[in-house]
């Protein structure tokens, strides 16, 4: 029995296209204006058209040394995403069987996602403020030269803004895990078992290729999150900034269109990320689609 | 599905298998600690203690050149002060909560409508399942973006000489440009709204893709018309994701200070610029004060939030 659509329908789809006119209208305006020609401003009209300010971006922004930044972002970026994937995947599988303090760390992560980012921030800032005070006192106190002269602040890229991202991927990851073992059935890890699979086997060739999609899923979380990610890194981040806090400083000094078309390099690679993991994820679902069960199939 | 994640490990079988035989292998416990220390020790280093060590800070006393282990209150005193004194004239910590909660009012208000009307659309309108993902990403797929890229896109639209205020010069409908468009109230709830809706929608319509359609039916065969079935079985069904997507909105508008940066052209105050300022000023332990304030609000909004859901049920 088909029923037509009822009028509400209708409704509702228009809302619904104007929602999405909402959410891309800006940034492909953006976009479209970022190949604007030398002449060009920030608003529309196009005053030509041309890749004239990408050629300027890649010259540099003013005194910034924005490629610097974007390679420390890609670096910082990539690191969160496997940190990410390997702390993540094991924490779920333990989550799996019982633990105590199980319930203390399940709130421990819910509320690292929900505390204001800036709290968080200002605690790790302060957090690697004490270290650097405690490591230049011992330095002092027990008269070790070359540590109290070189040594300047152990905050940087890859602690305390790494630590700061963490703290915000890794809920994320963990409740990902959640929703994959909740639909999982153990049948197949315990038909693997009476095969004769070590623990290693069971998760090696039975489980991993069948969360493998999700996996993939947190590795983007790691990534995209981090590639973004700014309030969490603004107090823990020391002298070096990553791209988005560039960014977020260019938006005040920069009035021309190359602010748009770095707009449009980071939009770039975000969406690419995001379709490169789509594509993996649809990939490996046909691929299990194809070799998984046999089910039904008959017996010859 | 929906067992309470990781509290009550389902299965009972894997239990008993697991005592036959533990004696090869490593005690399950055990297995179950060292898989998931790595995870708790991040947590433990970049979470637990920096909260702990901001509550232990936001105690000491500090001046110009320094900062001295103590215990004073004097920084919670300096935030508070003239707050009590001066009523009904609200004091400065007032009135940056004042206008930080009517943000986050608001933004909550919007995104929770329009959430749930595109959820709404996803989940009981939009038949094909494969059309139901496609657009269920297209909805989340800007998510992933640069929020500052997706907050300075609004210049070419509302500025002075932006597409807003052209067309309506064109239609004669104002003789001047439209100045609170951009670097405004305005602007940064839009913003807000623009950023954050995806918080809303996911939650709200995961929890309407779990309502068991025959509901529905039920409800129509009852008598019930199409109003009624979404106040009385839609909604209700939907709590959950509701409360979950209010509770992401709020604690983000709560402790933003990015948005309302860029969006209020640096002019508008809001508790996590406050921090951020004071930060800046190397006044730390009143930064933390102010801090563990926040943290205090937050806290009470999310325990009233949850007061109407178990969210743990949700995952």
């Amino acid at each position: 029995m088909k029923e037509g659509r009822p009028a509400s329908f209708y409704w509702l789809a228009i809302v619904f296209a104007l929602f999405v006119l909402f959410l891309y209208g800006p940034t492909i305006t953006i976009l479209a204006l970022s190949f604007q020609g030398p002449e060009g401003g920030l608003t529309l009209p196009m005053n030509g058209m041309s890749s004239f300010w990408f050629a300027k971006l890649w010259a540099g922004v003013g005194v910034i040394d924005i490629w610097s930044a974007f390679a420390r972002s890609m670096k910082l970026g990539l690191a969160v995403m496997v940190l990410t994937v390997i702390l993540c995947v094991p924490a779920g599988l333990a989550y799996r069987m019982r633990f105590r303090g199980s319930t203390a760390l399940f709130y421990v992560t819910i509320a690292s996602l929900i505390v204001p980012s800036i709290v968080v921030s200002l605690g790790i800032g302060f957090e690697f403020r004490l270290i650097d005070e405690a490591v230049k006192g011992l330095a002092e106190a027990w008269d070790i030269d070359w540590l109290a002269e070189s040594y300047t602040t152990a905050m940087g890229l890859f602690t305390s803004a790494l630590g700061a991202h963490l703290s915000w991927t890794l809920p994320f990851g963990l409740l990902i895990m959640f929703a994959v073992f909740n639909r999982f059935d153990r049948r197949y890890e315990e038909a693997a078992r009476d095969l004769g699979a070590t623990s290693w086997q069971t998760f090696r060739h039975v489980v991993l290729p069948m969360i493998l999609p999700s996996v993939i899923g947190i590795g983007l979380f790691g990534f995209t999150l981090s590639w973004d990610e700014i309030a969490r890194t603004s107090q823990a981040i020391g002298d070096r900034n990553t791209l988005p806090l560039e960014l977020q400083g260019l938006t005040t000094t920069v009035t021309t269109p190359e602010i748009y078309a770095l707009g449009t390099v980071t939009t770039a690679i975000s969406l690419a990320v995001v379709m490169l993991a789509l594509a993996a994820i649809s990939l490996l679902r046909r691929r299990q689609a194809r070799h998984g069960s046999d089910a039904g199939k008959g017996l010859v | 599905m929906g067992s309470e994640a990781g509290v009550s490990p389902a299965s009972s079988l894997v239990e008993e298998r697991g005592v036959a035989s533990s004696a090869a292998r490593l005690p399950r416990a055990a297995a179950a600690y060292l898989l998931v220390a790595p995870f708790a020790l991040v947590l433990l280093l970049f979470f637990v203690l920096p909260i702990a060590l901001t509550l232990v800070v936001s105690f000491w006393s500090y001046n110009e050149y320094s900062i001295t282990p103590s215990f004073t209150l004097e920084n919670y005193a300096g935030v508070f002060e003239g707050c009590v004194s001066r009523l009904p004239e609200l004091c400065t910590t007032f009135k940056t909560y004042l206008s930080t909660a009517k943000f986050c009012v608001s933004v909550w208000a919007l995104t929770l409508l329009i959430g749930f009307i595109v959820s709404y659309f996803l989940a009981f309108h939009v038949r094909s399942p494969a059309v139901q993902i496609a657009l269920f990403l297209v909805c989340t797929i800007p998510f992933w973006t640069s929020n500052v890229i997706r907050m300075i896109s609004w210049i070419p639209l509302l500025g002075r000489n932006g597409v807003v205020n052209q067309t309506l010069t064109a239609m004669r409908a104002t003789g001047e440009p439209i100045e609170w468009l951009l670097y405004s109230d305005f602007a940064v709830v839009l913003a807000f709204v623009h950023l954050f809706i995806t918080f809303m929608i996911v939650p709200i319509f995961n929890s309407m893709m779990r309502i068991d359609r025959r509901l529905l039916e039920a409800a129509r065969d009852a008598g019930a018309s199409g109003w009624q079935t979404l106040c009385n079985v839609v909604v209700p069904l939907c709590k959950p994701g509701i409360a979950i997507g209010s509770i992401f909105v709020v604690t983000i508008v709560m402790g933003d200070f990015v948005t309302i940066g860029v969006m209020g052209g640096q002019q508008i105050a809001s508790v996590g610029k406050v921090i951020q300022v004071e930060t800046s000023y190397l006044q730390f332990p009143i930064a933390a004060a102010n801090a563990v304030i926040l943290l205090a609000v937050v806290l009470m909004v999310i325990w009233g939030l949850t007061r109407l859901v178990d969210i743990r049920k949700e995952l």
